[in-house]
């Protein structure tokens, strides 16, 4: 597990001090996907290299397992990296080496012997699902073989956390769907801590427990997931949900309009019908949609309810686990 | 006008010649890369984004690397003739040709490979950093394999540049295909020995290059394997 405390980090710039990190917290717990988003600048790099001890803080603590690492130096420091495996930014293999030869750099590093530095190297190729390209050198794979490869590299030395800073920011979206397998696989099958840097949505959407939305150094949400798009005034429900569109004439004709978030196989599925034979309500789907989150079924919905319990049709909803929201376009919206 | 020179005795010449200036060059060469390469390694690992940065030092490091390589060879040669007499207890012949010309292409090959070596992707040299891998097991595995076939290229860069400096060389008591150019063809307007030493020496510069593509080639692993 990592935690990540009071995190600050100040970069010398033309026009003063640049804070690209200002106070972050996070944690991170053993066996989860956190997503780290935001804008262009917003810190995630810097926190990244942070983490991946590359660059040092100017003050706060980095706990990978309860120890903290920043202030280590020396053999302690290179001993630390070797808990971390790195998905650097960008193209990062050794072109005079076989992808093999790549995913041995860390057990010679960490002095494995050869017979079972080949073993491992073996199991990581086929965790990645590149066992027939053991032989190939970089320039003959293609990019998202490549980025497997590095996943392959960086889980080596069998680190507890593994960190990959846009790890598809180059790859067309089959490709992409290919390397995020085998982040998730790193995560189920060895337990891995995986932080994972992106500034696409549909990353997060995929493979992430949590997500932590970065904006000028600062932490400006954190959470899980699930948690996060059921309240619909969240960035990460914004960016996630299938968007609503005002439509205020269709609106006009219901006694009830609300916004609704539906999460899991069975809310999405029995609540709404549920609902409208309870309370003898009209019930319409005026917009919104259906998506997944990892393998969880998510909808939302705007909904127009005609009907006298109507407000207990939407009560009812929400106590039996939906999140609703009523519009402040619709009629009755102060009410709510 | 005297009669020619038989080319009997202007090939037997030219061969001492020749051997010489290969042995010039050789061993000049192989003493610049062993004592440039470091300098080019400390050259860039110091450097700002380097290994292990040392602005200060990379910056004083990089002043005297150049004002060695701003330094004309002819004067180096004069400067350097009482090192060469406390090394080798002369100055005179090929042997003693070779202190000038290594010591005067150490800062140029500290240059070179300090310019290949930075040609290694930051990405890559970082990936190798987050592995825990030592400074030394970087520089060995990563900055020097990685550039091997530049690195290769570099010394016969060096080597080429050394077969032009030990002509000049030569002209100061070096022995070499140069002295004979300048002694024989030049100063006793003998065309047999002028046009054949250059002859020798066009050659001899496209065999290192030909060497050097060669192994350059053979080292660079990128495109050479099987799939
Ligand atoms: N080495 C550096 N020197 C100076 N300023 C830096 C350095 N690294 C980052 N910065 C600054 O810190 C801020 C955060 O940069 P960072 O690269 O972490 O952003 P990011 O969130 O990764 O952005 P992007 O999505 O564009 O990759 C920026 O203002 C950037 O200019
Ligand atoms: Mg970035």
């Amino acid at each position: 597990m990592i935690t990540v405390e009071n995190l600050t980090k100040t970069f010398p710039g033309s026009t003063g001090q640049v804070r690209a990190l200002d106070g972050v917290n996070l944690d991170v717990a053993a066996g989860t996907v956190l997503g780290v988003v935001g804008p262009s600048g917003a810190g995630k790099s810097t926190l990244a290299r942070c983490v991946a001890l590359l660059e040092r803080p100017d003050s706060g603590a980095i706990r990978v397992d309860g120890t903290d690492l920043v202030s280590l130096d020396g053999t302690a420091l290179r001993a630390a990296r070797r808990q971390i495996g790195v998905v650097p930014q960008g193209d990062s293999l050794l072109r005079q080496r076989t992808a093999a030869g790549n995913v041995a750099l860390p057990l010679e590093a960490a002095g494995v012997a050869g017979p079972q530095r080949r073993t491992r190297v073996a199991e990581l190729l086929d965790l990645v699902g590149l066992t027939d390209k053991a032989g190939s050198y970089p320039d003959q794979l293609s990019g998202g073989q490549r980025q497997r490869i590095a996943v392959a590299r960086a889980l080596a030395a069998s680190p507890s956390v593994l960190l990959a800073d846009e790890p598809t920011s180059a790859l067309d979206p089959d490709t992409t769907g290919s390397v995020l397998t085998v982040l998730d696989r790193a995560r189920a099958e060895l337990g891995v801590t995986v932080l994972v840097v992106t500034h696409d949505m549909g990353v997060v959407r995929k493979i992430c427990d949590d997500v932590a939305v970065l904006e000028d150094g600062r932490v400006v949400e954190h959470g899980k997931v699930l948690d996060l798009v059921s309240d619909a005034t969240s960035r990460t429900a914004s960016s996630l949900l299938p968007a609503v569109d005002q439509n205020p004439a269709l609106e006009g004709s219901f006694d009830r309009v609300a916004d609704v978030v539906l999460i899991g196989f069975a809310a999405v599925g029995a609540l709404l019908p549920e609902a409208t034979s309870r309370f003898g309500v009209e019930l319409n789907l005026l917009g919104g949609g259906l998506t997944r989150l990892g393998e969880t079924p998510v909808a939302r919905f705007r909904v127009g309810l005609k009907g006298e319990r109507a407000d207990s049709a939407l009560e009812w909803i929400s106590e039996a686990g939906g999140s609703v929201r009523r519009t402040l376009s619709g009629p009755q919206g102060v009410a709510a | 006008m005297r009669s020619a020179t038989p080319w009997s005795t202007v090939f037997d010449d030219v061969l001492v010649a020749t051997g010489e200036t290969l042995y010039m060059v050789v061993v000049s060469t192989l003493i610049a890369v062993l004592l440039g390469a470091p300098v080019g390694i400390w050259l860039q690992l110091t450097a700002p984004g380097g290994l292990k940065p040392r602005p200060v030092l990379h910056k004083v490091l990089g002043f005297v690397v150049d004002l060695g390589r701003s330094m004309p060879f002819l004067v180096l040669l004069v400067v350097l003739t009482s090192l060469t007499r406390l090394l080798l207890g002369s100055t005179i012949g090929p042997t003693a040709a070779i202190v000038p010309l290594a010591v005067g292409a150490i800062p140029f090959v500290g240059r070179l490979v300090q310019n290949v070596l930075a040609e290694v992707h930051v990405s890559v040299v970082e990936a190798a950093v987050t592995t825990g891998s030592s400074t030394l097991r970087i520089v060995r595995s990563v900055l020097l394999r990685e550039s091997l076939p530049a690195l290769v290229n570099a010394v016969g860069v060096t080597s080429i540049a050394l077969l032009g400096y030990s002509a000049m060389a030569g002209v100061v008591g070096g022995g070499g295909l140069g002295d004979l150019a300048v002694r024989m063809g030049y100063q006793r307007f003998n065309d047999r020995y002028l046009w054949s030493t250059v002859v020798v020496l066009a050659i001899i510069a496209t065999l290192i290059q030909f060497i050097t593509n060669r192994v350059a080639r053979g080292v660079d692993r990128r495109r050479t394997a099987s799939v």
